[in-house]
């Protein structure tokens, strides 16, 4: 099989708190990166023009579309993948009350989901359900209704909240 | 929030909302869905599409494009065998084969905007993106028909040469591909005997699923003749067998694994990529991966019909309905098959009417080929038949809900098409909205209305397969071949925990390929917690009649002696010490070895399912938007197995009707070009848009079904267009009957109403 | 995509050399929301992409009472609408910064390179209109002010030459009882591109309850977005009442030329140019006596 390496580059980023050496072409997006050269399927494909937030990461700090930024970007920069959230095998306040509000049916929105909300509940740990809806607007679901995903974001919330106080 | 519960079973597990046994995959993003497989090896494949609406394909030419490093494969039509026309049952609705494997690869003419022409394997997707601009292809430009008003008039552009239907003979060519009549009574006499009669002329769009996950498969060829194939889909057996067909190959030489599947909704119950997949890996002797983009998805993936509704209704002034007669015309894409039936059969099945006539016609129009989308056709038909029934209701002065019971379908009604309804629970779901809160709530300000609507789905049986095996340590394992789409596997291993008196916990449910389990129909049209529960309940109780044979081998009993409760076996007599599963299991392979309980399925009779939703809007009369205040949705679900995922069908299902409703249309252009293909403006309703949907399970449960369970899956999106539409009428006092109700739409109809108001207050 | 080159310059002056070495064959990258979507689609396919994002005087924002405020074209949305002067002092652009799309999207997305995509129903482009904005371009042969009006040419096209970048915006301080507001109307509630956008600013003489100054802009009603400088110019020294917004707004429909399109017709969207200039007009003015 042949690779151009003559058009690909080195690009180092800290991935969920790893120091990550990566190889890419220039025209391959950061959500590429992550599926085809890291393996890393857990960001999703859903239209590749920022309109459904399946491949949303979070880059210093900010929820991102991953298909939005090119895999040269990252350069120098920090991104949380759902890969990262859970802590080992203690899973972050808000996929478990993913898991107990039944917030997902068919799965594929919710890293995506993951990563808006967790965003938002790192910047804004009390969100009521408009702020919520807001920050999650970019985010679809064609599953839920999205019902259950901003009910287990406001109860996720307050055991975040909770946690800090 | 649960309402009427009929029956006094008590369930132990049945009911209850444990977490989803494969929710921690799909929360930290390790669940495989199909575009997440990667193979040694792999190639990348992507599919040339026509850049015309209606054309004659006179030659192709991949010459440059083989010639572009990386390229290693390039097929056509040429490359798959001709098939007959001949129809098979796949998925929910029969498929044409011949259609279906010119719907894969153009055969000399391409019929819609997206229509696939070549496929090609390279070893990067970027690669194989960049040969796909390489090949030329010369087409010869025909006039499109996009409406099924173009494609019925005289002298219209025809589609298929070869199409013929029965009423204009063999020697006719036309673009009706059929026409469909269902009748009972005599409606004139009906019409004669009314007090009033209402008849408007509806329009709805042309819509699809909208699941976030595009199309994708892998395929694998080896060289000795067999295929495997993962990829995302509802029915791996669907896949298999008209893959098969397709290819030219027998059945069993392709295995098809399903992966984890990121929506479907009907849409994903045939195939389209699948067999390319297994072509450019014979051809190139690498797995081959195909995926979809978006745009693709939306162009050349199966929306569902729109089309024109004339439906006409007659009722006293009482408010009873005395005959409803209906014309109604689906578009069905590039080739026949468009839901028409299905919504002739949905359109007035909430009601005891006497007299009806039912004229469909499916109508071949170049948009592509339609696909299931969630009770196909009966959306389009409620919304017609829904908002004249409120017409009706405000005529007599009857609240929206009083007529619907007045009229309401119950034990004993006959159906459409079918033998009469048996238990039903049409009126209690009336009744659930009537007792609501919401409904209960006065609505205030201007510009707000209250509106509801009730649908009908009639649920599908077929067939599944089960196996139930009991492991050494006690726990089980339930296997099934039903994809689990929304939580299906959660409830398999209920029933199966239900019946063997275990823990939820230590029930293990998978989802096989179609070699490791017998045959199953798909994840859809409402079936999987019915059939495949019903195969899982009865492989569980096969399992238990093992289990006593055991037992009683044990104690020396006869199997008829033994009892099986809560997982306890025991028998009357002395010396008989009751054991849980967990104590004879070590005892298993001295007794006969492992148990695996089995069973098959062809479910028959299937409660059908019927949905009521009631919507309050606030229209801003200066720009036609419509924001949805509150939402609540009924729906009979028989005996929910697990509440949680009944509530989210419920609110799923209200949600798409909603964007259905309200902003949901292709855009073709005049030379039949579809100008949203992307989802900026194909535009699906964002949190944002929606407030929290209230939910209301009335369980009345199916007669023969040992849960009585009945489909939830389903019906929920066929009132909301209709709910929204009568509360519009309610709010700013306009009828819709386009569909989506666009702001632009109700804005006109506002200031239309307001001329004439102002024309007439002139007048006077 | 096809294939591309990637640079990243750390400074005006190599960014600059670069654009102009390149010229039609490079494209400036910044957020990306917009050119990144363009290279998939093909609809433009450059050599080289030139990411703007490390040129420290396009990211700056510095906000004086008294000198206005200097915002770099590569300073993202969000950054915009997290700044508590600008959320202050101009409502109206921040609100246009804050409709630009998601969070995800406003992550990304700069108001310069909104303005540098050059499409006429881009969120912000009003709102720079209504405040008066000016562009700073430096390019191969110097630098330039063009206002921001002036700065879309046909859709998608501006007056960039080839080496030339946009570096910043320049917008005056604010007056004494002035104010912005942007409205724009979409079917949904968020994600949607602008059907109309109506950017507006009035300052007032609160003694004479009169209104000094005003600018009106429109998105998405003609081919590039429009400087309503008729219904402008007729304001001045009028007071605020029902009938002198009416009269604005339909000078302000009269200058638009909206087109038919499946985001809507140009029947509608004349007739939403007249709400939202209306809408716009009160909220600018309360803000105003407020301020």
């Amino acid at each position: 099989m042949e690779h151009k390496t003559d058009h690909k580059t080195v690009v180092e980023a800290t991935i969920n708190g790893e120091q990550v050496e990566f190889l890419c072409e220039p025209r391959q997006s950061l959500l590429e990166v992550l599926r085809d050269v890291l393996g890393m399927t857990g960001s999703k494909e859903g239209c590749l023009t920022g309109d459904c937030g399946a491949c949303s990461v979070i880059i210093d700090g900010r929820s991102t579309c991953s298909c939005l930024v090119l895999g040269v970007e990252a350069e120098g920069h920090k991104i949380e993948t759902i890969e990262g959230l859970a802590n080992g095998a203690k899973l972050h306040p808000l996929q478990q009350k993913f898991l107990e509000n039944a917030s997902l049916q068919c799965g594929i929105c919710t890293p995506g989901f993951l990563m808006s909300a967790k965003a938002l509940l790192d910047h804004n740990p009390h969100p009521n359900e408009a702020e919520i809806r807001y920050a999650l607007a970019g985010n679809l679901c064609r599953c839920t209704g999205y019902d259950k995903i901003v009910r287990a974001v406001l109860e996720a919330s307050k055991g975040v909240a909770a946690k800090a106080a | 929030m649960a309402a009427t519960t009929e029956g006094t079973h008590q369930f132990r597990v049945i009911g209850t909302r444990p977490i989803r046994h494969d929710g921690v995959e799909k929360v930290t993003g390790a669940a495989r869905y199909g575009a997440d497989y990667a193979f040694p090896g792999m190639l990348f494949g992507r599919v040339l599409r026509s850049p015309h609406a209606h054309a004659n394909i006179k030659s192709i030419n991949s010459d440059k494009a083989r010639a572009l490093p990386g390229v290693k494969a390039i097929v056509t039509a040429a490359d798959l065998p001709e098939l007959e026309d001949r129809i098979e049952q796949g998925g929910e609705l029969p498929i044409n084969l011949h259609h279906l494997s010119a719907n894969i690869l153009a055969r000399g003419k391409v019929l819609y905007d997206g229509h696939a022409v070549a496929a090609v394997a390279a070893t990067s997707p970027h690669i194989a993106e960049e040969a796909l601009r390489l090949i030329e292809v010369d087409y010869e430009v025909l006039p499109p028909a996009m409406t099924v008003e173009d494609a019925m008039a005289p002298g219209a552009p025809i589609l298929l040469p070869a199409l013929r239907n029965k009423e204009d003979g063999p020697n006719k060519q036309t673009n009706v591909a059929a026409h469909i009549q269902f009748k009972r009574g005599d409606v004139k006499d009906g019409f004669s005997k009314a007090d009033f009669v209402i008849e408007r002329t509806f329009k709805t769009a042309m819509v699809h699923q909208g699941y976030i996950e595009p199309h994708n498969a892998v395929g694998i060829y080896n060289s000795d003749g067999h295929a495997t194939i993962y990829c995302s889909t509802q029915g791996s057996f669907v896949v298999r067998s008209l893959s098969a067909a397709v290819l030219g190959i027998p059945e069993g030489k392709i295995r098809v694994v399903p992966a984890e599947i990121g929506g479907g909704f009907g849409g994903k119950t045939t195939i389209y990529l699948e067999p390319l997949s297994v072509l450019l890996s014979q051809k190139t002797g690498h797995p081959v991966k195909l995926t979809m983009n978006r745009a693709e998805v939306l162009r050349a993936s199966g929306p569902t019909s729109g089309g024109t509704i004339r439906c006409k209704m007659g009722a006293t002034k009482n408010g009873k309905i005395v005959a409803a007669e209906i014309w109604m015309a689906y578009e069905a894409g590039g080739f026949p098959g468009s839901p028409v039936p299905m919504g002739a059969m949905c359109i007035v099945a909430p009601y005891d009417i006497p007299n009806i006539l039912i004229d469909a016609y499916d109508v071949v129009v170049n948009r592509p080929k339609t696909a299931a989308y969630r009770a196909p056709g009966a959306t389009n038909a409620a919304f017609a038949s829904e908002t004249i029934i409120n017409e009706i209701a405000e005529k007599c002065g009857i609240d929206q809900c009083d007529i619907r019971i007045l009229n309401g379908a119950h034990e004993g009604t006959p159906q459409t098409a079918g033998p009469p309804y048996k238990r039903i629970g049409m009126i209690e779901t009336v009744e659930a909205i009537k007792n609501s809160p919401h409904y209960k709530s006065k609505l205030e300000g201007k510009n707000r209305g209250r509106g509801m609507a009730t649908g009908f789905w009639f649920n599908i049986g077929f067939q599944s397969s089960a196996m139930v095996n009991i492991h050494n340590d006690g726990t089980a394992s339930v296997v099934t071949g039903s994809v689990d789409i929304g939580g299906s596997r959660a409830s398999m291993a209920i029933i199966t925990a239900e019946v063997l008196g275990l823990d939820v916990n230590d029930v293990r449910p998978l989802v096989a390929d179609t070699d490791a389990i017998g045959y199953t129909d798909v994840t859809g049209g409402s079936r999987t917690t019915v059939a495949t529960g019903l195969a899982v309940y009865e492989a569980a109780q096969d399992a238990v009649r093992q289990l006593k044979e055991r037992a009683a081998k044990l104690w020396e009993k006869k199997p008829e002696e033994i009892e099986f409760n809560n997982g306890r076996l025991s028998a009357s007599g002395n010396g008989v010490k009751p054991m849980s599963i967990k104590e004879i299991t070590p005892r298993l392979g001295r007794t006969g070895g492992p148990i695996t309980g089995r069973a098959t399925v062809n479910a028959r009779s299937v409660g059908p399912a019927f949905a009521s939703t009631c919507v309050d809007v606030e229209v801003d009369p200066e720009t036609g938007k419509v924001q949805i205040l509150r939402a609540t949705v009924a729906q009979d679900a028989g005996k929910a197995v697990h509440p949680s995922y009944v509530e989210g069908q419920m609110q799923g299902g209200t949600v798409q009707g909603i964007g259905w409703a309200l902003n949901e249309e292709y855009f073709y252009d005049s030379k039949g070009i579809l100008r949203n293909s992307g989802l900026l403006d194909y535009r699906m309703p964002t949190c944002l848009d929606l407030p929290m949907i209230e939910t209301c399970i009335v369980e009345v449960p199916a007669p023969g079904h040992p849960i009585g369970s009945r489909g939830v899956g389903e019906v929920s999106i066929v009132p909301p267009p209709a709910a929204v539409a009568n509360a519009i009428a309610r709010a700013v006092g306009v009828r819709m009957t386009e569909l989506p109700m666009s702001p632009g739409r109700v804005l006109k109809a506002i200031l239309h109403k307001e001329g004439a108001a102002q024309a007439s207050a002139a007048a006077d | 995509m096809h294939a591309i080159n990637y640079e990243a310059p750390k400074t005006l002056k190599d960014a600059v050399a670069l654009l102009a070495q390149y010229g039609e064959k490079a494209r400036p990258l910044c957020g990306g929301t917009d050119l990144i979507i363009q290279l998939r689609a093909g609809v433009r396919r450059p050599d080289h992409v030139v990411d703007v994002k490390k040129i420290p005087e396009l990211s700056q924002i510095s906000f004086d009472l008294t000198k206005g405020l200097r915002l770099g074209a590569a300073v993202a949305a969000i950054e915009i609408y997290e700044n508590a002067d600008l959320r202050q002092y101009y409502p109206g652009l921040t609100e246009a910064a804050h409709l630009i799309g998601s969070n995800q999207i406003q992550s990304r997305a700069s108001v310069g390179g909104n303005l540098c995509n050059g499409s006429p129903a881009a969120d912000t482009t009003p709102a720079l209109i209504a405040l008066g904005a000016k562009c700073r371009v430096v390019g191969p042969k110097g630098e330039r002010i063009v206002a921001a009006e002036n700065f879309c040419t046909a859709p998608g096209r501006t007056v960039l030459q080839p080496g030339e970048i946009l570096v910043e915006f320049q917008i005056p301080a604010p007056a004494a009882h002035s104010s912005d507001a942007y409205l724009r109307f979409i079917p949904r509630n968020e994600m949607d591109i602008a059907v109309v956008g109506v950017g507006t600013s009035v300052t007032l003489d609160l003694d004479e309850e009169r209104c000094t100054d005003a600018r009106i802009a429109l998105a998405a009603v003609g081919p590039t977005p429009i400087f309503a400088n008729k219904a402008s110019d007729w304001l001045e020294g009028k007071k605020l009442d029902t009938a002198t917004i009416d009269r604005a707004a339909k000078l302000a429909v009269e200058q638009s030329s909206p087109i038919d399109d499946m985001r809507g017709t140009a029947e509608f969207r004349r007739h939403l140019v007249g709400v939202l200039t209306k809408r716009t007009l009160l909220i600018a003015a309360e803000r105003a006596r407020e301020a």
